[in-house]
């Protein structure tokens, strides 16, 4: 007879900040670049460079931490983590270990069983991400890229507080929603601006004694955090169960074989070396400074949702998903503001945007077109210029290039026939075109006169209103 | 107050350090180690009660860069300090995880 075990979690989080810059040089940190196009001395590690800190990574790095409620540290500095890789340059990495940024915060989340719960941040820290070693398949050498060396990152270190992968998954759904709200980060797990190590231990339930814990890394979904954290404590259980002991390591997750196995240690052991970073000055953070951060803090989701049920009037289950990403609540909102229709807004997010981002495999933060455009969209169908048909055939152009909708219109010729006499001419020839179609609705049949109504919407080549049509041939047919 | 620093002590230095020592290095590089802790000892004779660990020598903070783009794509000269260059990459010994 098995006991029962109690999974214990904590969670490394790592995210890349939206800076233009790098934490510690004036390189730009813009995706895609050539290789090392975006280096200088600094973040190659050359002999005599000097850091000089960004200012809007301190900014960034407070918000977050006034955000998960941590206290600030007024005065702080940064520390050298000393190893050898060849993918950072210095032989050391810039991070805060004595003094970090943020501290003893904490984030709510909703567990399963409906209850709140907080999950404790033990600290949050700003440090620099390393290059890139990209290995060569067939060679005997390892070719590095330092573009993504400097590039700041904060690591979000939590309690070991949560016991389920949903109750992980909701904290870092937590986490995502503050740090994109703020405009700190776009949180990509997949990309990995949004990085998680779960440290994950099992204890019999009733324990207060940790057991021997695991970290594993390379988890880049929710759907393989959910996978490892089911698989590793699985693994620790029967090594439990077998009168074995689990051993403190470092584990790599493959989700594709759904197993994680042991990281080759390297040689030596975690003896890191950290001491203070002569060459970076001091940090105080005055109480102006800490204000002035606060009070530019967004409204986050929770109040949003809550305004917007009294505001708009549109569907809860709508409003949970426009607020879920900061991109949509803001089209969501400068549009309304300006054609003064959250339903139509709503429904152009909640059907025809939901169903290109998933077709093309999109992040709502990716969403290009401006709410001004998407405006001008509802005006045209409103004021029967377009039909809600051409109105999608816009909306995919819009989506892809933020075209103008108005130009686009005209340019295409595609706005409504509103000369009634032509639709009158044109539903004259589709009755006399189809004699049984006008013989089955004289006879009851109601579904013939929809038939009637495409085929005139045909060869109005769409650009008809089907209402205008629908009751035109009513009348012819009377 | 004499320090020793024993084999392993040496032999873990070199590893962190990846320093290949052979015998007599390591001999000298013991003996020097001794001596620098021996002298840092010194200092555990002054009396630092409620002094706060010092950071940084000179009295400033708060240095920052706004964040701008300043530095353009200078790889040709970047590349210069690499060891050897391939495809506009650093050429490291292969290496893995
Ligand atoms: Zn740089």
């Amino acid at each position: 007879m098995s006991r029962e075990y109690e999974t214990v979690i904590g969670l490394e989080v790592h995210v890349e900040l939206a800076t233009k810059t790098k934490i510690f040089c004036g390189c730009s940190t813009q995706f895609g670049g050539e290789v090392n196009s975006h280096t200088c001395p600094v973040c190659t590690g050359m002999p005599g460079s000097l850091p000089v800190l960004n200012k809007q990574v301190v900014e960034y790095a407070i918000a977050v931490g006034l955000a998960t409620n941590c206290d600030i540290t007024r005065h702080g500095k940064f520390d050298r983590k000393n190893y050898f890789y060849p993918d950072n340059p210095q032989n050391y990495q810039i991070s805060q270990l004595y003094l970090p940024i943020c501290r003893n915060g904490y984030v709510e989340i909703e567990t399963e069983k409906g209850g709140k719960k907080k999950v404790g941040i033990h600290e949050i820290h700003m440090e620099e991400d390393a290059g890139k070693l990209i290995h060569d398949e067939w060679g005997e050498v390892s070719l590095v890229d330092y573009n993504r060396s400097g590039v700041p990152l904060i690591e979000i270190v939590s309690e070991p507080d949560m016991r389920s992968a949903e109750e992980v998954i909701a904290y870092l759904e937590k986490l995502r929603m503050f740090i994109q709200y703020l405009g700190a980060s776009d949180c990509k797990l997949q990309e990995g601006s949004m990085r998680a190590d779960v440290n994950l231990s099992v204890r019999p339930v009733g324990s207060d004694k940790f057991g021997t814990r695991t970290e594993m890394k390379n988890l880049n979904s929710f759907t393989a955090i959910t996978h490892a954290i089911e698989n590793e404590r699985e693994r620790q259980i029967d090594i439990i169960e077998a009168g074995g002991s689990v051993i403190q390591e470092t584990r790599r997750f493959d989700d594709n074989k759904g197993e994680s196995y042991a990281m080759r240690s390297k040689e030596d052991a975690q003896d890191y070396r950290y001491f203070p970073d002569p060459d970076l000055i001091p940090l105080d953070v005055s109480q102006e400074w800490i204000d002035k951060i606060k009070s530019e803090q967004p409204e986050f989701r929770p109040e949003k949702m809550e305004r917007y049920k009294e505001e708009y009037g549109i569907p809860e289950y709508d409003i949970g998903i426009i607020t879920d990403n900061k991109r949509m609540a803001d089209i969501f909102e400068a549009a309304t503001a300006i054609c003064g229709q959250p339903k139509k807004v709503s429904n152009w997010l909640m059907v025809e945007t939901l169903r290109l981002l998933k077709e093309k495999n999109m992040d709502a933060v990716d969403i290009r077109y401006s709410p001004e455009h998407l405006a001008a969209l509802i005006d045209l169908v409103e004021k029967k210029v377009i039909n809600s048909s051409v109105a999608k055939e816009v909306f995919e152009k819009m989506f892809d290039d933020d075209t103008d909708p108005v130009k686009y219109v005209e340019e295409k010729g595609l706005k409504q026939e509103t000369d009634s006499g032509a639709i009158k001419a044109i539903c004259e020839q589709v009755i006399a075109d189809n004699p049984q179609s006008v013989a089955d609705y004289k006879a009851g049949k109601e579904k013939a006169i929809g038939f009637l109504v495409g085929q005139t919407m045909k060869a109005a080549k769409g650009k008809a209103d089907p209402g205008t049509v629908n009751a035109l041939l009513k009348e012819l047919l009377s | 107050m004499a320090n020793v620093i024993s084999d392993e002590t040496i032999e873990y230095v070199g590893i962190l350090s990846k320093l290949k020592l052979d015998d007599a290095q390591k001999e000298q590089a013991k003996k020097d180690l001794e001596e620098m802790l021996d002298y840092i000892d010194q200092l555990g004779e002054l009396d630092t009660d409620g002094v706060e660990p010092m950071s940084h020598v000179h009295p400033v903070s708060n240095r920052f860069r706004e964040d701008v783009v300043t530095n353009g794509d200078e790889r040709e000269k970047i590349l210069k300090n690499a060891p050897e260059e391939r495809d506009g990459a650093f050429v490291v010994p292969r290496t893995f995880d």
